[in-house]
């Protein structure tokens, strides 16, 4: 059974807090509470510039000093700084207040050049917005300004202009503190600081766009937004970014009916207001020229060209009609997806079709099992105070950025302890409180070894201390959080289901928040889009009112359905938004798969090497076009907004299902999103009562709990003993810029995509007599040697070797082979 | 180029060792390089980056803090006028002006040769003996032009062997001796001395 | 003994009569080395503290209220009691000597490197840790050297280190250096410069050392002269330290008298008992104005401080009577300006030092202090205008609210207004450039009139 739950609701407040006086006025902060945030709460907006309120406070800027007497006498100090103290007196409105500000105002300005007019930043700066505020209007200052050649490109996204700085240490703050990226710093001294990099070591952060952001004048602007619009022309709408899987909080700006900005927006259950840069940026795609505008049918010579929709649609009838049963007909995709489309296509398939081979993860994800049945956190609950952390999977900051800096916040600011049990040392490099980096086959092994206490010698790489300092804090009473996700493409998901075997079993209250990397793929699963469920997870066997044709048995994942298409026993292949010939880790398994299948169906936004070889393609409608919603790996619900109009002729994905649906002569029930919504809601367990707009929820949205009937079976499984001495384990993992085809689209994060080489640890490589950088021979089993560049990594454990997926350069998926639990790979100097 | 020397690195790590943090040791370091290359090179930053383990960025944050720190090749000879205003009162700036004249150059500029690079510069502790200058912060006290243009032939000579190259500050450095270190408490570490909590408790 | 004749090496330093606390050594050629200090009783301060309780110690510097010498005037022992019981807890000493004017902890360092040793092992058994960072400024290599020198010795003779004079007391001094920062001595930005950092100032509270310091931790940041105290005063006791000075300040400060005098040097002397005048004047001490002209003001306590003139001239070098006479004793630092001074010159001077040496970290003394300097330049260089006077001012009053501390007038009937001065920055720095500009218009604005008066009313030329 599943629930909403609003897991924010506060406990009464029985604690009044800290009784002070503000203009006169007596009010109540919260223990603790800064005097700025405190007056802002009590609608006492006091400026400033260098406080944010998700960084410590420097008090630097000046901007926000205030009268406050404690009992000794009025005095100026920074409200950023100064926590509210009992009966302390604040005057935001005296002389001395107001003298104060316009003094710091007036010494801001004297060296800004007043550029307004061409600035980015004109009309939303809070300089500009200040200085009408609060400003003389006229300067004093008849000097020569400070100058500095005019922008400058701190790196591919960013550039800096440095006359227009008033040094308020935000970005370098959120460089060092947030990022962990400290390559941008305050250079110089007194009048002459500036920011700056090191010369020529790029600002090269996943993060860089939020400084951006957050630099109170126009001195830092994103590359992408330059001179695109001006802010009177901006129409804002709050979304969801559904560029993996946190959900993080977004404002999409348009202008003129183009998305020209993304930001974020502060949520306190996601993203805290940070995105990196993939979510920032992506909206570029939405006007590329590789947008698919219109129906597509492959003509007698084999070409596609354009067609009316309901021919299109016809041929897709036709296609899904004519294999004898549902099990020749294979579906992969539809996380890119929102939660009604989801749902539109999971009634078309399973419920009206009785398709059930059916997956919206392609070979990188996890057991819908564990995704859809183990206990949920929240990422609150796993960033509390005091909390544990298991990191059983990826690097978080490649896969999941937004969710890393708020793990990186925890760690760092409130104690949160991590075990990282990665394949190999993860961004949070020293931060971790146990590290253990099992090698591939051995992430069983070393977690039954934490659950069983045999922690006093050293399994692998990993040694005693280690060890049991890990134990200490999984079965220790601090609430244990394990993030679970694809660490290793080339280590299979029993061998993970394993491992939590063993977790859960060493702390029965642990909870679980499932990593997956691909946007609305909770969803997805929620949706049903996997084999053996129907919707809110309920089996097969279900009686859900309107899904008569349910699917009687189990159907096949994204791997069986390729494989079946090699064996000929399948004969119709639906791409939801998905891209089998790149994107599927064995590519030779999908190539073979494409070879063989009969018809192709691809629904999707853009041209990509599978959608190139699809019979029917049904131009969709994407993020920024469509309403709908998000779950994200949470449960939390969230609204995704249409902010510009779709192009040519692309359709919302539900609208294309009920047009499938209605050309087949069935009906899904609903003709409006409202209808769709009310559908989800009167047959998805734990979505009765949601308010899909998200009010009666709290500011952050319902949480659809995994509170199931039923638990994941799982078992625990024997270490995998290498194959010989001479064999490296092989760990593939994905980077936060790959040849994905919203990357690519996007003009500015295509070049961010770099070249893989295969990385090995210092003393494998020296015992194999290769140097570092240089070229070798590597061979999977008896296949063939490729040559590949072989560099030398300390993060990366002895016995195993690395390479990121789905780069330029060394392409793993030449190793990846599927169906195997690990894989030995054969490194040989040339 | 311009890494620290392979002596330079064990002088670092000798340095490092004394503090409970390795970016302590920041400071010292940018002096050895300077030392070694009369600046502070890019190379030299990014060694140093490595070596306490922080990023040039950082580096170069803490390095153009202090003035000490030059970024460009100097003058053999830093000669630092003082015009404070204890010097200033006896003739500081005059003997600015007379020095950029006597060696053709402005403050910042270093000659043809090679040889000096002159400052204007803040007191540096030596008010009584106004007007005074630094060479390579060696101080010189209560000089006259004739006093001024005889420093410097002697610098030019040859004949002032105690004042070393731009960028050796102290030619004694502190050494401890093997075994005579107390340890450096670590801001992780807990809990009193041993012998303060022996000798507060009786 | 000697009197009245300068020792050669370290110049400055004047061996006059008077009771010796820190510069009784000062006299010998070979100050600096173990064998003198060793053959004139150093190191007994810190044998007998060995043979104390780290308590009592602490209690007899309480008693002996000795007042920090680096320019606050804080009771040393007072600030010793704020450490809360947490460890690991660190000593910093302050030998970043820079405040424009000031010159006796150089002296100090390069002289008497062995007292200042025994000082801070004093210091360390008194607060009960083992771990003291003695930072001196970077431009001073030979007090690094002489510092050096002296660590090495002392370690190799079992006076510093493991097991100090074969105790079980352990005590590490690591000498550290700067690279050029005036900033670097406000307490809290020597701490960021020690961490490797830029030295910007943190803001007290929450940042106060002894609870906050060095990597968050207990630190006490003490000056050079203050520790170079303790020695005597654990020797000899308390009550003896009380003899000299005067009760509220006991012991002797070493000052150093600069600019129109006819002997400029640095000189100890008792607290409280000995006038500017006398310090002038006095034929034990600067002997007179230089050339027998006129005094026209001084700044009492280095260049952030607000000058006196004549009418202060009787004042004792007493902090209670300085502080609501409208400045302060500082550093030790006294610059005596004759009537040959030219006022804005002198006023561009100083404040030319705060603009260059602001850390950047606040606006109103980053932008502010140069935007002083670049008015007065102007009035300088012939570009002022009549309205400059009072942006100068107000320009100040950004910096450090109104009204600043000056010094009475009595011939204009003004008030003195006591120091110390407010400010909307973190440290003292930016408010320090409003003293010399106040006390310049205020008491010569003719001056500055007359300036802009002789000059194109053209403006400036931007
Ligand atoms: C701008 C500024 C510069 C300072 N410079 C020095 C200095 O060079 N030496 C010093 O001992 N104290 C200096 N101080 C004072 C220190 O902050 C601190 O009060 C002192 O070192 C404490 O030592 P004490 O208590 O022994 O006097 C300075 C303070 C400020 C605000
Ligand atoms: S660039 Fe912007 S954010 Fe960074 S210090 Fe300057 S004003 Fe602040
Ligand atoms: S906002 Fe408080 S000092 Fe900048």
């Amino acid at each position: 059974m599943t629930a909403t739950e609003n897991p924010e609701s506060a406990s009464p407040e029985t604690n009044p807090g800290v009784p002070f006086t503000l203009n006169g006025v007596e009010f109540h902060a919260n223990d603790g509470e800064l005097l700025i945030d405190a007056a802002k709460r009590h609608g006492v907006h006091i400026p400033h510039f260098c406080y944010h309120p998700r960084m410590t406070p420097v008090g630097m800027c000046r901007m926000c000093l205030v009268e406050v007497d404690t009992g000794r006498g009025a005095g100026l100090q920074p409200s950023c700084m100064l926590p509210v103290t009992p009966n302390m007196k604040v005057n935001t409105e005296s002389e001395p207040t107001t003298k104060a500000q316009d003094g710091v105002l007036e010494l801001l300005l004297i060296n800004h050049p007043l550029d307004c007019p061409v600035c980015d930043k004109g009309g939303e700066c809070p300089l500009q917005d200040n200085a009408y505020a609060f400003g003389p209007g006229e300067s004093r200052f008849v000097e020569e300004k400070r100058h500095y050649e005019k922008p400058i490109p701190i790196s591919d996204l960013v550039y800096l202009d440095r006359e227009r700085c008033i040094l308020c240490d935000r970005c370098t703050r959120f460089a060092s503190e947030v990022a962990g990226d400290p390559l941008i710093h305050f250079i110089g001294r007194g009048a002459q600081t500036e920011v700056n990099t090191f010369p020529e070591h790029e600002f090269s952060s996943y993060f860089s766009g939020n400084t951006v952001q957050i630099c109170p004048v126009g001195a830092l602007t994103a590359k992408p937004y330059r001179f695109a619009a001006r802010p009177w022309d901006l129409s804002e709408t709050e979304s969801t970014s559904m560029v993996d899987s946190t959900g993080a909080r977004v404002a999409l700006h348009s202008s003129q009916d183009r998305l020209v900005r993304i930001q974020g927006v502060d949520s306190d259950a996601t993203n805290w207001g940070w995105l990196s840069d993939k979510e920032r940026f992506i909206y570029e795609a939405t006007d590329s020229p590789e947008r698919l505008t219109e129906p597509l049918v492959r003509d007698g010579s084999g070409d596609a060209v354009p067609t009316r929709w309901n021919n299109a649609v016809k041929q897709v009838v036709e296609a899904l009609a004519r294999p004898s049963d549902p099990r020749r007909i294979g579906v992969i995709g539809g996380a890119r997806l929102t939660l009604e489309s989801q749902y539109a296509w999971a009634k078309l398939l399973k419920g009206l079709g009785a398709v059930d081979n059916i997956d919206a993860q392609l070979g990188d994800g996890l057991p819908a099992e564990l995704v859809l049945g183990l206990p949920k956190a929240t990422i609150d609950s796993a960033c509390q105070p005091g909390g544990v952390v298991v990191l059983l999977g990826p690097d978080l900051k490649e896969e999941l950025p937004t969710l890393y800096l708020r793990l990186r916040h925890a760690i760092q600011f409130d104690g949160v302890s991590l075990v990282e049990i990665s394949p190999r040392v993860t961004s949070f490099g020293d931060t971790v409180a146990a590290r253990l980096n099992p090698l591939p086959g051995a992430t069983g092994q070393i977690a039954k070894a934490l659950a069983d206490g045999m922690v006093g010698t050293s399994i692998g790489r990993s040694s005693a201390e280690e060890l049991s300092a890990a134990h200490k804090l999984l079965i220790s009473d601090r609430p244990v959080t394990v993030i679970l996700g694809r660490g290793n493409l080339a280590e299979s998901t029993d061998i993970i289901a394993s491992a939590v075997a063993s977790l859960r079993r060493a702390n029965p209250n642990a909870k679980f928040l499932t990593a997956l990397r691909r946007g609305n793929v909770h969803g997805a699963l929620e949706m049903g889009l996997t084999p053996g469920y129907l919707p809110g997870a309920q089996p097969l066997s279900a009686a859900v009112d309107g899904w008569d044709m349910a699917p009687r048995s189990r159907g096949l994942d994204t791997a069986g359905i390729l494989k079946s298409a090699v064996n000929g026993t399948l004969d119709t292949l639906v791409l939801l938004g998905a891209d089998p010939l790149t994107d599927f880790p064995d590519s030779k398994l999908a190539a073979a798969a494409f070879e063989r299948v009969g018809t192709v169906i691809s629904v999707d936004t853009f041209m990509t090497a599978s959608t190139g070889r699809a019979d029917v393609v049904l131009p969709a409608a994407m993020f920024g076009e469509v309403d709908g919603t998000f779950l994200n790996l949470e449960g939390r619900i969230s609204p995704v907004q249409a902010k510009v109009t779709s192009p040519g002729q692309t359709r919302a994905d539900w609208m294309i299902a009920a047009e499938v649906a209605a050309a087949a002569g069935g009906d899904l029930g609903f003709t409006t999103l409202a209808e769709l919504r009310s559908d989800i809601a009167a047959n998805v367990p734990g979505f009765s009562d949601v308010h899909w707009d998200r009010t009666g929820h709290g500011a952050d949205g319902p949480v659809i709990t995994g509170i199931r009937s039923w638990e994941p079976t799982l078992t625990e499984t024997a270490p995998i003993p290498p194959a010989d001495d001479y064999g490296l384990r092989l760990v593939v993992d994905r980077k936060l810029w790959d040849n994905g085809t919203m990357t690519l689209a996007a003009a500015s994060l295509k070049g961010q995509v770099g070249d893989a080489v295969m990385s090995v640890s210092p003393a494998d490589l020296a015992r194999l007599r290769i140097p570092s950088g240089n070229e070798a021979s590597v061979a999977v089993g008896g296949g063939d040697a490729r040559t590949v560049v072989v560099m030398s990594d300390p993060r990366v454990p002895v016995g195993a070797a690395h390479v990121p997926f789905h780069l330029n350069g060394v392409d793993a998926s030449d190793f990846l082979v599927t169906g195997q639990p690990v894989i030995d790979i054969r490194i040989q100097a040339l | 180029m311009s890494r620290l020397n392979e002596a330079n690195v064990e002088l670092a790590q000798e340095i490092i060792a004394r503090y409970p943090r390795r970016k302590s040791a920041l400071i010292p370091l940018l002096h050895v390089a300077q030392e070694q290359n009369g600046y502070v090179t890019t190379a030299a930053m990014e060694h140093l980056a490595e070596l306490v383990g922080i990023t040039p960025a950082e580096v170069l944050g803490t390095a153009s803090f202090y003035e000490m720190f030059k970024f460009e090749p100097q003058g053999k000879y830093m000669v630092n006028i003082c015009t404070n205003i204890s010097c200033q009162l006896l003739g500081g700036e005059e003997l600015l002006h007379h020095a950029e004249k006597t060696l053709g150059i402005r403050p910042g500029g270093t000659t043809d040769d090679g040889l000096f690079t002159l400052e204007d510069v803040e007191c540096m502790a030596a008010c009584t003996e106004a007007p005074c200058l630094q060479v390579n912060y060696r101080h010189e006290y209560r000089l006259d032009h004739d006093d001024f243009d005889t420093l410097i032939s002697e610098l030019r000579s040859g004949s002032r062997p105690d004042i070393p190259d731009h960028g050796t500050l102290g030619l004694v450095r502190q050494h401890i001796p093997d075994g005579r270190m107390a340890g450096i408490d670590s801001p992780e570490k807990t809990g009193s001395p041993e012998w303060f909590t022996a000798r507060s408790s009786n | 003994m000697a009197t009245n004749t300068y020792v050669p090496h370290a110049a400055g330093y004047v061996d006059n009569e008077g009771v010796k606390i820190v510069s009784s050594r000062f006299q010998y050629e070979d100050s600096y080395t173990l064998e003198r200090s060793l053959s004139t009783g150093g190191y007994e301060g810190m044998k007998k503290t060995l043979r104390m309780q780290p308590a009592e110690v602490a209690a007899v510097v309480k008693d002996a209220v000795l007042l920090g010498r680096g320019g606050a005037g804080f009771p040393a022992g007072v600030k010793w009691g704020f450490m809360p019981p947490v460890w690991p807890r660190y000593l910093v000493v302050n030998g970043d000597e820079s405040e424009p004017g000031t010159y006796k902890d150089r002296l100090l360092m390069e002289r008497d490197p062995h007292q200042l040793i025994e000082g801070c092992i004093i210091a360390c058994f008194a607060l009960g840790l083992n771990t003291c960072f003695l930072y001196v400024r970077g431009e001073m290599p030979v007090a690094q050297e002489r510092i050096a020198e002296a660590l090495n010795d002392a370690y190799a003779a079992g006076l510093v280190g493991k097991n100090i004079d074969g105790t079980d007391v352990s005590i590490d001094i690591v000498l550290h250096w700067g690279a050029g920062a005036y900033i670097v001595g406000e307490e809290t930005a020597l701490i960021e410069s020690l961490e490797g950092n830029r030295g910007m100032p943190r803001l007290k509270p929450p940042f106060f050392p002894a609870a906050k310091g060095l990597y968050m931790k207990p630190t006490i940041v003490n000056n050079v002269e203050t520790l170079a105290n303790l020695p005597w005063i654990i020797t000899n006791g308390a009550a003896n330290f009380k003899e000299y000075g005067s009760e509220k300040s006991p012991g002797t400060r070493l000052l150093a008298i600069s600019g129109h005098v006819k002997r400029p040097g640095v000189y100890e002397v008792e607290q409280g008992r000995v006038s500017f005048r006398e310090l002038f004047y006095g034929h034990n001490f600067c002997g007179g104005i230089k050339d027998d002209n006129d005094l026209k003001m001084f700044i009492p306590g280095g260049g952030s401080a607000p000058w006196f003139f004549e009418e202060q001239l009787d004042l004792l070098l007493e902090a209670g009577d300085v502080g609501p006479a409208g400045s302060m004793l500082g550093s030790g630092a006294i610059v005596v300006m004759d009537h040959t001074t030219d006022a804005v010159k002198a006023c561009l001077r100083v404040v030319r030092f705060f603009a260059r040496e602001s850390c950047g970290k606040c606006t109103p003394c980053r932008e502010g202090t140069s935007w002083e300097e670049k008015i007065l330049q102007r009035i300088l260089d012939g570009h002022g205008r009549p309205e400059d006077i009072d942006l100068l001012l107000e320009v100040g009053a950004n910096i450090s609210p109104s009204p600043y501390p000056v010094a009475a007038a009595p011939e204009s009937g003004l008030e003195a207004v006591p120091f110390p001065p407010k400010q909307t920055t973190i440290c003292p720095l930016g408010p320090s450039s409003v003293a010399p500009i106040t006390s310049a218009i205020r008491r010569f604005r003719p001056e500055f009139e007359a300036k802009i008066a002789a000059v194109s009313p053209v403006g400036a030329g931007a």
